[in-house]
């Protein structure tokens, strides 16, 4: 059997192989989309949670805006300053210092502070405990303590003690899924400076209000009185600091009778 | 066969219904299942594979007639045709993305679906065996690509349709799909023979 129609055969598929694969190389460098670099590094550089916490779905739809300069470069709460820094070097623009914010919880009801309204055998999340007759504790405004923001909360900074939240300052990053959680919004994000914090934020009736919880805010206005910068007001029941006026004096943690005003070390 | 407008509309109802390539050529039935669940990506499809199968059928004729032919290679044609189409879709994949990014972002995510898909291998083949010249060749591949689109579409209406009627439990999914499937074949059979040549 003769060679020369096997040699052909192979000569012309290989050939055309052979031809196609340039053809593919050539079109792929004549036609090749470039691809934003910085989008790649903007990428490694935030935390790459996917938490949302910048608004956008994820970290790569966040690159893909900050590449495009349609998203602000501090959005990134969890990457932090770190993170800031290197977007700042990246899309070549200067880091704004933002305040560092933190999730505080607004309760310090514990078990055997606040009192108990029943005895709640329901399921253990806080959203199924809240929805049953005002909730298991006397204070409708106050943590339930099973939880629900612990699940949901990425970097391990939460933890149920004695029956309310604590948060781990240097572990949280303020990305704020505790906060939508949490069916009281009893955990708010605050700047990580403001060390001295109204620790509840009941809007009862003065007496209900001690009625229920040890140390729940009576609004007596003590705490507005012994402040002097103008920092600290009664609204609706129940004192509010605001972090732009405070001075971290602490005269009013000192008068507070219930001692619900808290200084941070 | 001549270019007349007669022809023309005749040859078109014969690819597009009575030779219709999902329902009597049973040709390219895995896009037809799998990309049909939505009328706006099943008509995406329908619409990329009428693009491919016209190219597809210019390139393969070419091959075909001025290489394989004049050197008696004719058994190669399904090897070198499969070759040729893969390397034809991923070329225009790239000149697309380039080029035309609107039609791009359009059929992109379904082009390389077709580079394996038994219609266009189907089409080309055909062309080859009924003697087609160029110009029919190319019509086969789009007339016959527009008859995979309104297959495509129109089971893509029937599953939608579908997602909220009540289907036993046996039947969910993929059997009631393979059944509509058949019955759709059976109703192109009453096509048989319109617009023969």
């Amino acid at each position: 059997m003769p060679i020369t129609p096997i040699a052909l055969a192979a000569g012309v598929l290989g050939g055309l192989g052979v031809l196609f694969g340039l053809l593919l190389t050539f079109a792929s460098k004549t036609f090749a989309v470039p691809v934003d670099e910085r989008f790649v590094l903007v990428r490694e550089a935030v935390a790459g949670a996917n938490c949302g916490a910048c608004g956008y779905p994820g970290c790569d739809s966040y690159a893909q805006a900050v590449v495009k300069g349609e998203a602000a470069i501090d959005l990134c709460t969890p990457g932090g300053k770190k993170t800031l820094d290197a977007l700042a070097q990246i899309m070549g623009q200067e880091a704004k210092e933002t305040a560092v914010q933190v999730a505080r919880v607004l309760c310090q009801g514990e078990t055997g502070v606040v009192k108990p309204r029943y005895e709640y055998t329901g399921p253990k999340t806080c959203h199924t405990a809240v929805g049953l007759a005002g909730g298991p504790s006397m204070c409708r405004w106050g943590c339930v303590g099973y939880g629900d923001c612990v699940r949901v909360c990425r970097f391990n900074a939460m933890k149920i003690e004695n029956g309310i939240v604590v948060i781990d300052e240097d572990a949280c990053t303020a990305c704020g899924l505790c906060v939508k959680e949490c069916p009281r919004s009893v955990i708010k994000l605050l700047p990580k400076a403001a060390r001295v914090t109204v620790r509840c934020q009941n809007a009862a009736t003065p007496r209900e209000a001690r009625d229920a919880c040890t140390k729940a805010c009576i609004a007596c206005k003590r705490c507005e009185k012994a402040c002097q910068f103008d920092a600290i007001h009664v609204v609706n029941n129940c004192a509010i600091i605001d972090p732009a006026k405070c001075t971290l004096c602490g005269e009013c943690v000192k008068v507070c009778p219930t001692k619900c005003i808290e200084q941070l070390a | 066969m001549e270019f007349t407008l007669t022809n023309f509309l005749l040859f078109m109802v014969n690819c597009v219904l009575a030779n219709n390539f999902i329902f009597s050529r049973y040709l390219g039935a895995c896009p037809f299942l799998g990309v049909s669940s939505k009328v706006e990506t099943a008509a995406g499809m329908g619409i990329a594979v009428t693009f491919v199968m016209g190219i597809a059928s210019l390139v393969t004729y070419i091959i075909y007639h001025y290489l394989l032919v004049p050197l008696q290679l004719n058994y190669l044609i399904t090897i070198s045709f499969i070759l040729v189409i893969a390397a034809l879709v991923q070329f225009v994949e790239m000149f697309m993305k380039k080029g035309m990014p609107a039609l791009y972002n359009a059929l992109g995510i379904y082009l390389p679906l077709i580079t394996t898909n038994c219609a266009v291998l189907g089409v080309t083949i055909l062309n080859i065996n009924d003697g087609h010249n160029l110009l029919w060749s190319v019509l086969n591949g789009v007339f016959g690509a527009l008859g995979f689109l309104l297959a495509i579409v129109l089971m893509a209406g029937a599953r939608e349709r579908l997602e909220s009627s009540n289907i036993p439990k046996a039947f969910k999914g993929f059997p009631i799909s393979l059944i509509i499937a058949g019955l759709m074949s059976v109703a192109f059979l009453g096509f048989a023979g319109l617009g023969n040549i």
